[in-house]
């Protein structure tokens, strides 16, 4: 993907500096060994340079795994680019191996004539053993010969370089990453202020830490500038995004800042209950710190509290929430079909990882949209919204809620591990042009006998909203079904009937009151590539290459799973053939195929791992033929 | 000493005020009917409006009861109506909080929230309505069935250990534990009132007679002839006294145990074992509980009341102290934070 373009800057001790505009670099290491915090720094140093820039971090699922073993690795790949990027990137231009299993398990993605950067120290019999190598792969000429290969002693120099400072071995070890990613600073021509400001807030009690990592940073700096082993560095310029202030977001950041910024500005409480997993516990971490905006978070027992809480205070009167992925979804159906019955707003986050059962739990899945649609007992239709991206999840969480309190029921919001752990720029919008949820609790009763009637529903179908607290309104509501418009219990058939049509239209009805679906390319023609979810980028990057290849392919984006927005029947039939890339076996191609009866064919991936550019555009070729 | 009582904004309610349009689909004789009428008795009593009061429950034939009480009702899914109220309370914390719940809802599929409801110590009264039987699913054993019940699963008799909720709760430390049975009206009136008062979980099981699966399971509580023999009234700091002519009494024995002596003769009221709900430590409330028929006569009554902080009043501290430390939050800000650059 590095492409070098003339005119590059001056070049310093003899070293040429030429520019790029697009690298992928990958740091893998131990997960005791810093990677994800030295990735974290580079994509901050590169999104304050201004470059694009899109993150995959994917860590084992062991904490602790044994050090050096294979399963022990844990990985940060960034993409950094001078135009607008929409993945982190395929194949790797750079590679770090701060050990043999590192090198074992990351080779394979280091792009033929990349660079390969490797701690030749861990590459010793134990390192080897612990690999399961059985020969140093460093002297494997073969193998070597396809890289720009950099054997460097990092720990021995590091250590040389904190020395003095009174820290153990181990202390010193623990700065490794440091002078790793100071290389790559020096190789990529990064600013090393942010870092260092980071490194001196972190660790700002302990001064000779702070010492220590300053040093460890520019030792690798240093390394780079003055051996001859380096010839060339590079640099790539700031990319031309939108004019505006950014920052840097990952999906669950902008899922509690979204919610944080909603309790405010609707002068709502957000009560929030979760029950640890990954990889959504993150939200439930960033929320318990915005106590301050009207945020209240619950920790519950288990997902069956956490879900029935949010019943409890959406029929209080508060803006309830709570998020899990595939496991904690399973157990909220029951409680989710009561907020489905009682007719309350809520809103369920489900940060999607493989499954099923426990399955891959750090790895990304678009596996439970069935789930979302039918995973409860009944006629039970909720709406759906999935988020594109990262920064994405910040207005769609929002919007989650507007449906759910406009039309008094549970909404489900999908993200997923490679969304919620990803980070990109994000344009800090103005807290002005922000939504505000319109929510107004009935006061009086509606009915004309001056009595309530809780199931009378306005245009949209909605019943009103009532606040326990409020004199003349007691009610009683439940998960028994319910006459219409009294809400008393009412078994007979007819009813039933009615109350079932009812609830399922009113979700359906949401079509008519969220955007028409747009699409990228031309609006007729051979091939329609429909994605939902986090696949977003890397679909988008496919088409737009197959489009500049020439052929007639067009990209819509979906974020409205159910219902479909209600012009997607126009569009899907609007081309010869529809191809559904997924990170599971079919399931928005089962919805579309049943909704629609269009031959949609599908392309499926269950591996853990985002999809490759290079994957897509090959199948979107062939598929174009 | 005199003291000035507040004035009520809101007019004074009477028991009929808090009766709902619904008719009540209990069977005839059952015993959630006396605990209704005792309800609805002990609410006007309490100097909160009608519509600061909500009743959750799970599924039975007891968790019917929100909908015979005219306030605001949650019938919720079955043994989760701990965690429903919880999300009420933390969303509403001005709220009386009921939760109505019976011996499979709580012990069996609700076991966990109930546990963990306690422990928090929510603010919200839990009444369990033990009938020992699974009623509305018509009659199963449940996990307060004696061993050797039969029942509509247990035709050869029951295996199970019994759990004894009241060691439950205690176990969890509740901090308001009692007991009272359905047709003792005037008991059973002075219980629900105390919990009612009680700031934190106040627990109370009430023994309820469940006419048509399991009748009569604790009428050795409830007839004349038994009665006296069979449970003991439990009251702050007097002793534990029981027998047709107050001629029993409960002692506390070598080895943290209990034993039943007669009194007179040697053994003196000042020998007994005085009942004190206040102490902090639950493992006399705990033995009182162990106190099982045939061997002991069962106390009914306040077995426990202390005060710990409650879980919603420190949610809403915790809210304050962020405010008073961070300042009002500000979405300028926080959108703003962290690493930020333009784009020129
Ligand atoms: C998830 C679920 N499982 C099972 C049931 C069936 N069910 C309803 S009530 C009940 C037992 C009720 O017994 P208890 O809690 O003792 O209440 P009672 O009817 O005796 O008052 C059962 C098993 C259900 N409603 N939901
Ligand atoms: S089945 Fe038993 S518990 Fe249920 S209403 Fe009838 S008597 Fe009462
Ligand atoms: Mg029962």
């Amino acid at each position: 993907m590095s492409t070098a373009t003339l005119d590059a800057p001056a070049s310093t001790n003899g070293k040429k500096l030429e520019n790029l505009e697009t690298v992928v670099i990958r740091f893998c290491g131990d997960s005791g060994d810093g990677m994800q915090s030295v990735g974290t720094q580079m994509t901050n140093a590169s999104a304050i340079f201004g470059n694009d820039v899109r993150t995959f971090p994917d860590f084992p699922a062991e904490i602790r795994a044994p050090a050096g073993s294979l399963f022990g690795v844990s990985g940060y790949q960034l993409c950094f680019s001078n135009h607008d990027i929409f993945t982190p990137g395929d194949a790797v231009d750079t590679l770090v191996a701060m050990n043999p299993a590192a090198l074992k398990t990351n080779i394979e993605d280091l792009k033929r004539g990349g660079t390969l950067i490797v701690n030749e120290e861990e590459f010793n019999k134990s390192g080897l053993q612990k690999a399961l190598y059985e020969a140093n792969p460093l002297d494997n000429e073969t193998l070597m010969a396809k890289f720009r290969v950099h054997k460097v002693p990092m720990t021995r120099l590091n250590r040389a370089a904190v020395e003095g400072l009174g820290l153990s071995l181990k202390g010193a070890d623990m700065c490794r990453n440091f002078f790793a990613l100071g290389l790559v600073y020096w190789l990529y021509d990064r600013d090393a202020k942010p870092t260092e400001e980071f490194i001196r807030s972190k660790f700002a009690k302990k001064p000779d830490v702070v010492e220590a990592n300053l040093r460890s940073l520019r030792a690798g700096m240093n390394y780079g500038f003055s051996t001859e082993s380096f010839t060339v560095h590079y640099h790539v310029p700031p990319a031309r995004l939108p004019t505006g202030k950014y920052r840097k977001i990952t999906g669950n950041e902008a899922v509690a800042m979204g919610l944080a910024t909603m309790a405010k500005l609707s002068g709502k409480t957000v009560v929030f209950s979760g029950y640890p997993i990954t990889p959504a516990s993150d939200i439930l971490h960033d929320l318990s710190m915005f106590k301050h905006f009207g945020v209240k978070t619950f920790q519950a027992e288990d997902e069956i509290a956490a879900m029935s809480s949010c019943v409890g205070a959406a029929f209080a009167g508060e803006l309830a929430v709570t998020a899990s992925s595939g496991p904690g979804i399973c157990l909220k159906g029951e409680a989710m079909g009561l907020g489905m019955m009682t007719e309350l707003p809520m809103v369920i986050i489900d940060v999607q990882r493989g499954g099923p059962s426990t399955g891959l739990p750090t790895k990304t899945e678009q596996s439970d949209l069935l789930l979302a649609m039918y995973g409860r007992n009944g006629e039970s239709p909720l709406p759906i919204v999935a988020a594109s991206g990262p920064g994405d999840c910040f207005s769609m969480i929002q919007e989650a809620f507007r449906i759910a309190t406009e039309f008094m029921c549970p909404v489900i919001f999908l993200s997923d591990g490679y969304i919620a752990n990803g980070a990109e720029p994000w344009r800090i919008p103005n807290v002005e042009d922000l939504p505000r949820l319109k929510i107004e609790h009935l006061a009086a009763p509606n009915g004309e006998n001056g009595e309530y009637l809780a199931y009378k529903r306005n245009e949209k179908l909605a019943r009103p909203w009532v606040k326990p607290g409020t004199k003349g309104l007691e009610h009683r509501i439940g998960g028994l079904e319910k006459k219409d418009v009294t809400g008393n219990i009412d078994y007979s058939p007819k009813n039933h009937q009615h109350m079932t049509n009812t609830r399922a239209q009113k979700v359906a009805n949401i079509a008519n009151f969220i955007p028409e679906q747009t699409v990228d390319g031309p609006a007729t023609g051979k091939v329609l590539v429909i994605s939902w979810g986090g696949t977003y980028g890397a679909v988008r990057t496919a088409v737009l290459q197959s489009q500049a290849a020439g052929k007639s392919v067009a990209h819509t984006h979906l974020k409205y799973m159910n219902p479909f927005p209600r012009n997607l029947e126009a569009i899907l039939k609007s081309y010869e053939k529809v191809l559904v890339p997924e990170l599971n076996c079919g399931q928005l191609r089962l919805l579309l195929r049943n909704q629609f009866l269009v031959d949609a064919k599908g392309y499926n991936k269950v591996e853990g791992k985002p999809f490759l550019v290079n994957e897509l555009v090959n199948v979107i070729n062939e598929f174009h033929g | 000493m005199s003291v000035d009582l507040p004035t009520l904004p809101t007019p004074i309610l009477q028991s009929k005020d808090f009766a709902s349009d619904q008719e009540v689909r209990w069977c005839p004789r059952c015993g959630d009917y006396s605990i209704l009428a005792q309800m609805k008795k002990v609410l006007p009593t309490l100097g909160i409006p009608k519509e600061k009061f909500c009743f959750v429950s799970g599924i039975g034939c007891s968790s019917r009861f929100p909908y015979y009480v005219n306030t605001y009702g949650l019938h919720g899914i079955h043994g989760r109506a701990p965690a429903i109220a919880t999300g009420v309370k933390l969303a509403n914390p001005e709220l009386q909080v009921w939760v109505i719940t019976g011996d499979g809802d709580a012990l069996s599929i609700g076991g966990n929230h109930f546990l963990h409801a306690i422990r928090r110590n929510i603010d919200m009264k839990v009444i369990l309505f033990n009938n020992q039987i699974y009623g509305l699913t018509k009659g199963q054993y449940s996990p307060t069935s004696p061993v050797g019940q039969k029942s509509k699963s247990t035709p050869y008799g029951s295996i199970d250990h019994p759990l004894t909720p009241l060691s439950v709760a205690i176990g969890a430390e509740a901090t308001f534990v009692a007991r009272s049975v359905d047709v003792d009206i005037k008991h059973l009136t002075m219980v629900l009132e105390r919990a009612a008062h009680h700031k934190g979980t106040a627990f109370v099981e009430v023994y309820q007679d469940c006419n048509v699966f399991n009748p009569g399971a604790f009428s050795y509580a409830t007839e004349k002839e038994t009665r006296s023999d069979s449970i003991v009234y439990l009251e702050h700091g007097k002793p534990l006294i029981f027998g047709k002519n107050r001629e029993k009494g409960i002692r506390v024995a070598e080895g943290n145990r209990v034993e039943i002596v007669q009194l007179g003769g040697d053994i003196k009221e000042d020998d007994l074992l005085f009942h004190d709900e206040r102490t902090p430590e639950p493992s006399l409330a705990f033995l009182l509980s162990r106190m099982r028929q045939p061997e002991f006569p069962e106390p009914m009554g306040i077995f426990r009341a202390v005060e710990r902080s409650t879980y919603d009043e420190s949610v809403t501290k915790q809210v304050e102290a962020a405010r008073a430390k961070h300042g009002e939050g500000d979405v300028e800000k926080l959108l703003n934070s962290g690493d930020t650059w333009f784009v020129n």
